[in-house]
């Protein structure tokens, strides 16, 4: 962080921050946040928008640092509904299982809003059902 | 800890019979002689006799236990090297001062703006008096240290749905809370409620003990008066001159207190890893990053990005990408590595070790932790509410709030931890915001707290864990059956490499268990080469 780029080049980075961030300020919703331990979020957009954009980002298009977050924009994993609802529910690595927070319908939502967005069309949509199996098969 | 049918677990459940019948010493007995409760493993400055004959070591990752592992191995003769992805070292041992830039995974960047002096710790921020491996070496590296304060009874706790949502005083849950509960058990044990698990002699000892503890008066009740005043203070204090007398409050009905759930603030001060007295370092938590790297002058090769770890029978090749060099591809290669990457990082690397280390680097989710630093134009919380270092807790999803520990009474500007939100769902809502939304959602929540915040404010800069480009989220978090399942092989020396790290500890996410458990590999490590 500090010394990572000279005086001058910071001072214009920062510039051009503060313009973008400000054109960043009006376009950003003010979104509700969750009162519990499960998210309060519904609907595919909206649980896509306010948990899985932390890591894989607001365009799906994953990010780059030390390591990875793979994009899920135009991703082949994603053929396999029941791949994907393993993952929210046992998590992947170091990603958590972030399905634990969500309902059986939350969690179909999203995974049938990412199958059918960013580049992705997969036309076999999960239900709450299959979403509770999953749920059941990563419990402990 | 542990699972069901391990003996861990049993004698876990021993001390808790015991304690429930013979109370916090008897438990303590227990514990003391099950091995449990007993000193920290840290013996003093390791000592790693024997030549290793000049063995080379790569180390990977220069946080403190990257640098506590090669400090250790230069020092018993070892060549050492050290790849580190930042720019500096200290990896989560890191401070954030006025001018500082910070890039985030997605892009967005922030320049903090915060007044020369002043500082936010994203990572930790305070040492338990009982880590004394990292009180040692700050200590020995001459890292200053002064008090952190946890507990303040004038800091508040806070609850949306409690009191109207105004925020209570921490002294008043407390006294309140510890009174009426005082008052009931006295009640039961005077009405013979409790004969028969209280002998006669116990009885008035109990509740001589209540009435001390509880603040009772001479009837054993809590009320207003002189006795309720020696624990929560007054409604108008005592003064000199005429007019000085004081005037007792009247308390919180247990009632209340219970409804309002504000007594879960209270774990916060009982938790033994929040005991007093805690610690922090003079200037920011980064300022032992510094100093420990300072021991190992030119050994550090920084903006190293390691993308590969391969082991043969001699050695240890590590492929990285020079980043200062617009990421050319690099090699170095020792006899040894000790790998002191956070899984997050380590889980995504081809390394060819033994599938159940592979297993275990897989086996650990990495938390999701958002903190804010807050500048204000005066410090309000000392001059308008005699707030003095110290947290307040809150249901907001900002949970806490926490006042400076340093150059308390001074006046002038300051900055506040506006927010620490470990897991569940608002960290990974607010991570998943750009950098200035957060901020001006937590200046949104704490005005609910303290209104000062809307006239005062300035600046502010937030550190979503799980967007930091060197750690991909906070900290390892173990599940029990992951911990069974996993962790000694984690711990391994897999042929020339041994891990280390905060994740390779039962200390998770502290300092302390990042540094023994550098130790620990090190003299494994040691150990082996001298023997071979």
């Amino acid at each position: 962080m500090r010394r990572i780029v000279p005086l001058v080049a910071a001072f214009a980075a920062a510039a051009a921050l503060s313009a973008s961030a400000l054109a960043g300020d009006a376009a950003e919703e003010s979104v509700p946040m969750s009162h519990g331990r499960q998210f309060d979020e519904q609907g595919g957009a909206e649980i896509f928008r306010d948990v899985c954009a932390a890591c894989h980002q607001a365009d799906a298009r994953g990010a780059v640092g030390a390591a990875a977050y793979p994009a899920l924009a135009g991703d082949k994993e994603l053929a396999s509904a029941d791949f994907v609802l393993s993952v929210l529910f046992k998590g992947l690595r170091a990603m958590p299982p972030l399905g634990t927070m969500m309902s059986d319908q939350q969690a179909a939502d999203v995974v049938n809003y990412l199958r059918t967005h960013f580049g992705n069309s997969y036309a076999d949509a999960v239900t709450a059902a299959q979403a509770g199996e999953a749920r059941r098969a990563a419990a402990p | 800890m542990s699972d069901a049918a391990t003996p861990a677990l049993s004698r876990r459940r021993l001390i808790e019979l015991v304690g429930a019948s013979l109370g916090g010493a008897g438990a303590y007995q227990v514990m003391t002689r099950l091995g449990f409760a007993s000193e920290s493993p840290y013996r003093g400055p390791i000592r790693l006799d024997g030549d290793p004959k000049g063995a080379s070591v790569i180390v990977l990752g220069a946080g403190l236990a990257g640098m506590t592992a090669a400090i250790g191995l230069e020092r018993a003769g070892y060549r050492v090297s050290v790849l580190e992805y930042n720019d500096r070292p200290g990896g989560r041992n890191w401070t954030i001062r006025g001018g500082d830039v910070f890039t985030e995974l997605g892009g967005a960047s922030q320049t903090c703006a915060f007044d020369a002096g002043l500082y936010f710790n994203p990572g930790p921020w305070r040492i338990p008096y009982h880590h004394y491996a990292i009180l040692d070496y700050c200590r020995r590296f001459g890292v200053a240290l002064e008090p952190f304060v946890q507990l303040n009874h004038n800091a508040y706790l806070h609850s949306t749905t409690a009191f109207g949502g105004k925020p209570q005083r921490i002294r008043d849950v407390k006294a309140d809370f510890d009174g009426g509960v005082a008052e009931l058990l006295a009640k039961a044990t005077r009405k013979g409620a409790l004969d028969e698990d209280v002998s006669a002699e116990d009885r008035e000892i109990l509740l001589e003990a209540l009435r001390s503890l509880g603040a009772l008066d001479k009837g054993f009740r809590y009320r207003a008066g002189e006795y309720l005043a020696y624990h929560r203070g007054y409604a108008k204090d005592p003064g000199g001159g005429l007019g000085a007398e004081p005037a007792a409050g009247e308390p919180i009905g247990l009632d209340d207190i219970l409804t309002s759930r504000l007594w879960r603030g209270l774990e916060n001060f009982a938790y033994y890893d929040f005991q007093t007295t805690m610690m922090q370092p003079v200037g920011g938590m980064g300022r032992i990053g510094e100093a420990f790297a300072r021991q190992i002058p030119g050994r550090i090769r920084y903006r190293a990005k390691v993308v590969a770890v391969r082991q043969d029978e001699t050695g240890v090749s590590v492929a990285f990408e020079d980043l200062a060099n617009g990421g050319a591809a690099r090699e170095a290669r020792a006899d040894w590595c000790v790998c002191a990457l956070p899984l997050s990082i380590l889980s995504q690397l081809p390394i060819n070790v033994s599938e159940p280390m592979k297993a275990a680097i897989d086996a650990v989710p990495y938390a999701s932790v958002v903190k804010f630093g807050l500048q204000f134009s005066r410090r309000f919380w000392e001059e308008d509410e005699h707030i003095f270092g110290g947290i307040s807790y809150t249901d907001l999803p900002i949970r806490q709030i926490s006042y400076p520990s340093a150059n308390l009474n001074a006046g002038g500007k300051g900055v506040l931890l506006g927010g620490y939100t470990w897991d569940g769902p608002n960290a990974y809502e607010f991570t998943a915001m750009s950098p200035a939304e957060r901020v001006r959602r937590a200046v949104e929540f704490g005005a609910q707290i303290h209104p000062q915040y809307a006239e005062e404010f300035e600046n502010g800069v937030s550190v979503a864990w799980h967007r930091v480009p060197f750690t991909l989220g906070c900290a390892g978090e173990w599940s029990d059956e992951a911990r069974t399942a996993h962790y000694n092989d984690l711990c391994q020396i897999d042929g020339r490499i041994v891990l280390a790290g905060e994740h390779a500890s039962y200390i998770p996410a502290w300092q302390e268990g990042a540094i023994l458990s550098a130790l620990d590999a090190i003299g494994r490590l040691h150990k082996r080469v001298v023997a071979t």
